[in-house]
């Protein structure tokens, strides 16, 4: 495959950045999107010219770091897969591609294709958890049984790999589908119920601060997410909110 | 000269009277004390985690954008406890069996014991912290069975166990983080150890984005940096995996154990090109489901190779389901090192299944079918009307499996429910790395590793669901009051000042280091060698090994690493967001070690775990270790080369288990 790529350049946070323009050759279908990047980064250091930055880890799709913005679409055009999994089967012989960083003034870009997402780490932090010490006195793990549809549920908001692709697609840069995953997980386990209140009033002031926008109910969050994330975590996020307001 | 520190007494009573008597800090103290924990997997999360809570100060480092992202992250199957829930005859006692008679009888008895012995606890600690694992309708706990045992022992999440872990450590080291009392410092290298008067007592780290150069000091310094799967290019490691700080500390004073020793996964999806730039794995809790076969006859093997014949073709009589074969009393869930090996045979002797002829089959329609039938059955539907049953068992499988299978239909874009996967072995864990003592130290006082980077608890070959409990364990219940006990002279110490000459000489030379990469302009880049060094591991220090080949690796590593450093080409500069600068360092490291590797393979003239000498084999061409002159842990003493470094063996003595010839027949 031949192809066309258009690519967004960034010395660091303080210079200004800019498209530039690639031709590529000799791409294989089955090649990942990452593999293609590689081979473009290879033939630049030939030629002597600085390799394009990205984040990329894994390559499975699991660890969350790699975040490019592809035609438009966070992590491409493939449904339920980071740009890791993304194969170039789904382009076509001739195709261009643009390819920039996720945007948000919440995650400022560091170096091309490379944004900072620690503000995600900081709404963690501020209440992302269950306050149990690791001292190892804690009781059976059978002593209280879950109800299977429960912890299901709360497996499935657990495995947002907080990439960062519902900010970056939705138009007001929320990260509503994020923090509400985590507020989901804990809120459906009765390990997490003591502390729901704390927890939510907590994570969501954060999640303000760190000037993520508010929700309005579109939905390309749910879509472009990567692990299919639902959006009704959002709605219990939202009644774990109002509750916790009413009761404060 | 190397004392393992193992307590005495009764096997099941050391950890227990050893936890008793070692010394201890007081609350007070404790926050007088600081330590750095390199790594944030599961051992480095959870050790910064409890560290925290039980009152020191912590710094801990990764290089990733957020400690979330460690590569245990990417763990898929399970993770292994002696709960007994199954009622299965489970025990620690046998947890502790299985996992050495997995190893091979190359573990360390009183920390495999130790492991098994904490395990229960993990379970315990992770659901308190909201980790979601699977459970059954009554709302009790779920478990599957793994290779290499005959309990159904592994608590899993889908096939996500490792994130759900990692997210649970996560949580807790967020906890602490967010009451200051871990100070995070992500996009961080630790490029040295600094060593005061023969004390590790601080790290030099650079920052990724802005290039600068930082001087950190503690009164302990815990490497818990993963296994360096990495030095064989392609592996199931994340691309970042590497095994700097391991092989910093190596050159400063610790031992390194059994670098030969790594695990080669049989469920691994194949190489499909040279541009490919990692692998990705199979769960192995698909074996309990699945079944691997390859064709009985060679014509049908070249005529599916030529895409002249679809596995589905291939009548039942006609397919040779080998390890069912060769090992009917575990079939399909013999351990790694043996069903690696049983696929190689089979590749070798010309029955493999894709274009480069290295690739088996791993079948799920017997599964499916019989899963179809139970459900219909329930249902009261007709269990002889194919579409039913199979729409019904596969349904049952995607509740199981189905992140995998997804993984595996995005990449080799074939429909694993339809037709079977195809599977490779291919590298995925380092049993081996530094040598530490009961207590996890390494031979540098005050220097721990943790977790994969440590060589003590699974021997030549590791089980399934074993790597994650020895992370946690080692993390969460170990190193947290083993630490205390080198740490209880130290409270008089106070803070480690950086301004001293220890600390100037470790930064002057990883600044010179890092200049001379720049400076080189050669002509190759960093992945270019680092290929070629795979290249070289893979073909001489693959599953299978010999004399000749081991010492032509040795050679032509050498050549490598001096072309590296003469002809590198590392483009832009020192201080600024660099990604080639950084994989130079790992790649120079990757390099030695390398050649560590093959001299310690060559040394061990025996077959043990995932270790294969072909002069050591039985006829069956089993793996025959050599129990009189092997018994024993190699550990390597840095010399300012490798190729000079000298060998110190710690013997192997078991106390309450006798020593077999391993069999999975």
């Amino acid at each position: 495959m031949k192809l066309k790529l258009k690519i967004w350049r960034q010395k660091n946070n303080s210079t200004k950045g800019k498209i530039a323009n690639y031709d590529i050759d000799n791409i294989s279908p089955d090649m990942s999107f990452l593999e293609m990047m590689d081979i473009l980064n290879e033939q630049l250091l030939e030629k002597g010219e600085d390799p394009v930055a990205f984040d990329h880890d894994c390559r499975e799709g699991i660890c969350g770091m790699c975040s490019m913005f592809i035609n438009g679409k966070a992590h491409g055009p493939d449904k339920l897969v980071t740009t890791c999994q993304l194969h170039m089967r789904k382009f076509k012989d001739g195709d261009t591609i643009t390819i920039e960083p996720f945007r948000a003034n919440s995650f400022p870009v560091v170096k091309d294709l490379v944004v900072d997402r620690s503000a995600f780490d900081r709404v963690q932090q501020a209440g992302g958890f269950i306050s149990v010490n690791t001292s190892g006195n804690t009781q059976d793990a059978n002593a209280i049984p879950i109800n299977k549809q429960d912890a299901d549920n709360a497996f499935d908001a657990a495995t947002c790999i907080g990439c960062g692709a519902c900010v970056a697609s939705c138009k007001n840069a929320s990260a509503m589908l994020f923090v509400s995953a985590k507020v989901s997980q804990f809120s459906l386990l009765p390990q997490g119920k003591v502390e729901a209140t704390e927890r939510v009033l907590n994570m969501v002031k954060q999640m303000d601060e760190e000037g993520f926008g508010n929700c309005t109910n579109t939905g390309s969050c749910e879509v472009e997410c990567p692990k299919g994330i639902s959006l009704e975590n959002i709605a219990r996020m939202n009644r774990e909110y109002l509750k916790a307001k009413a009761i404060k | 000269m190397l004392d393992s520190k193992i307590p005495q007494g009764p096997l099941s009573d050391k950890w227990t009277s050893h936890k008793s008597n070692i010394k201890l800090v007081s609350p007070a103290n404790k926050r007088l004390l600081d330590v750095i924990v390199v790594g944030t997997g599961l051992a480095g999360a959870s050790a910064s985690a409890t560290l925290s809570e039980l009152g020191y100060n912590v710094k801990t480092f990764c290089f990733q954008d957020s400690p979330r992202r460690a590569h245990s992250i990417a763990a898929q199957g399970g993770i292994n406890a002696a709960k007994n829930y199954q009622g299965d005859g489970d025990s620690v006692y046998r947890l502790f069996y299985d996992t050495i008679k997995g190893g091979d009888y190359r573990a360390r008895e009183a920390n495999v014991y130790r492991l098994a012995e904490v395990s229960s606890n993990i379970i315990d600690q992770c659901v308190a912290q909201g980790v979601p694992f699977a459970r059954e309708y009554g709302g009790m706990l779920d478990n599957r069975s793994f290779g290499g045992v005959q309990v159904s022992r592994t608590f899993y999440a889908k096939g996500q166990t490792g994130q759900q872990l990692l997210l649970g450590a996560y949580s807790a080291m967020n906890r602490q983080i967010g009451k200051g009392k871990i100070q995070m410092y992500n996009r961080h290298e630790m490029l040295d150890l600094v060593i005061v008067d023969g004390k590790a007592r601080g790290i030099i780290a650079r920052n990724l984005i802005t290039g600068e150069i930082q001087r950190h000091s503690a009164h302990a310094v815990v490497i818990a940096s993963g296994g360096y799967g990495n030095v064989f290019f392609l592996s199931t490691n994340a691309m970042g995996s590497n095994v700097s700080a391991s092989w910093k500390i190596h050159k400063k004073g610790a031992y390194f154990a059994n670098p030969c020793f790594t695990q080669i996964h049989p469920t691994c999806i194949p190489v499909s090109g040279d541009y490919q730039s990692k692998l990705t794995l199979m769960s192995e809790s698909l074996r309990n489901d699945g079944r691997i076969w390859v064709p009985k006859k060679e014509e049908d093997a070249k005529a599916i190779r030529e895409g002249k014949l679809n596995p589905t073709d291939i009548a039942e009589e006609n397919r040779d389901y080998y390890l069912e074969r060769r090992y009917p009393a575990f079939g399909n869930l013999v351990p790694r090192d043996v069903a690696s090996r049983a696929a190689k045979e089979r590749c070798d002797a010309g029955f493999g299944v894709n274009k480069t002829g290295e690739a088996v089959y791993l079948d799920f329609s017997s599964a499916i079918i019989r899963y179809g039938k139970e459900e219909a059955h329930v249902k009261g539907l007709d269990e002889n009307n194919l579409k039913v049953v199979k729409e019904l068992g596969q349904k049952v499988v995607k509740a199981k499996y189905g992140n995998l299978f997804q993984m595996y239909e995005k990449i080799v874009d074939q429909n694993p429910y339809e037709t079977p996967m195809m599977i490779y072995p291919a590298v995925h864990y380092t049993m081996g790395g530094v040598w530490v003592d009961y207590n996890l130290m390494t031979t540098i006082p005050g220097c721990y590793a943790i977790g994969e980077a440590n060589f003590s608890d699974h021997g030549a070959n590791r089980l399934g669901a074993s790597a994650l409990m020895q992370g946690l364990a080692d993390g969460y219940f170990v190193l947290p009051y083993t630490i205390g006990d080198y740490l209880a002279d130290d409270i008089r110490t106070g803070k480690i000042p950086t301004d001293t000459p220890e600390f100037e000489k470790a930064e002057k030379e990883v600044k010179e280091q890092l200049e001379k990469f720049i400076n080189n302009k050669g002509k190759h880049s960093v992945d270019y060698y680092h290929k070629k060094l795979g290249k070289i591991m893979w073909d001489e220090c693959g599953m299978s090994r010999n004399k000749k080949g081991l010492e032509k690796a040795i050679k032509d590593i050498k050549a490598l690493k001096e072309d590296f450093h003469k002809n590198i080409n590392i483009p832009g500069s020192t201080d600024e967001y660099n990604e080639s600068l950084a994989k130079a360092g790992r790649v120079a490291d990757f390099l030695e070690l390398g050649e560590l590797f093959a001299k310690d393979a060559l040394s061990r003239e025996e077959s043990c775990g995932g270790h294969f000498r072909e002069e050591s084999q039985t006829t069956e061409g089993e793996a025959e270790r050599d129990d009189k002159k092997f018994t024993y842990v190699s550990a390597w003493e840095f010399k300012g080369d490798p190729a000079k470094a000298s060998l110190h063996k710690e013997a192997l003595n078991y106390e309450s288990i006798e020593i077999k010839t391993r069999t999975y027949k």
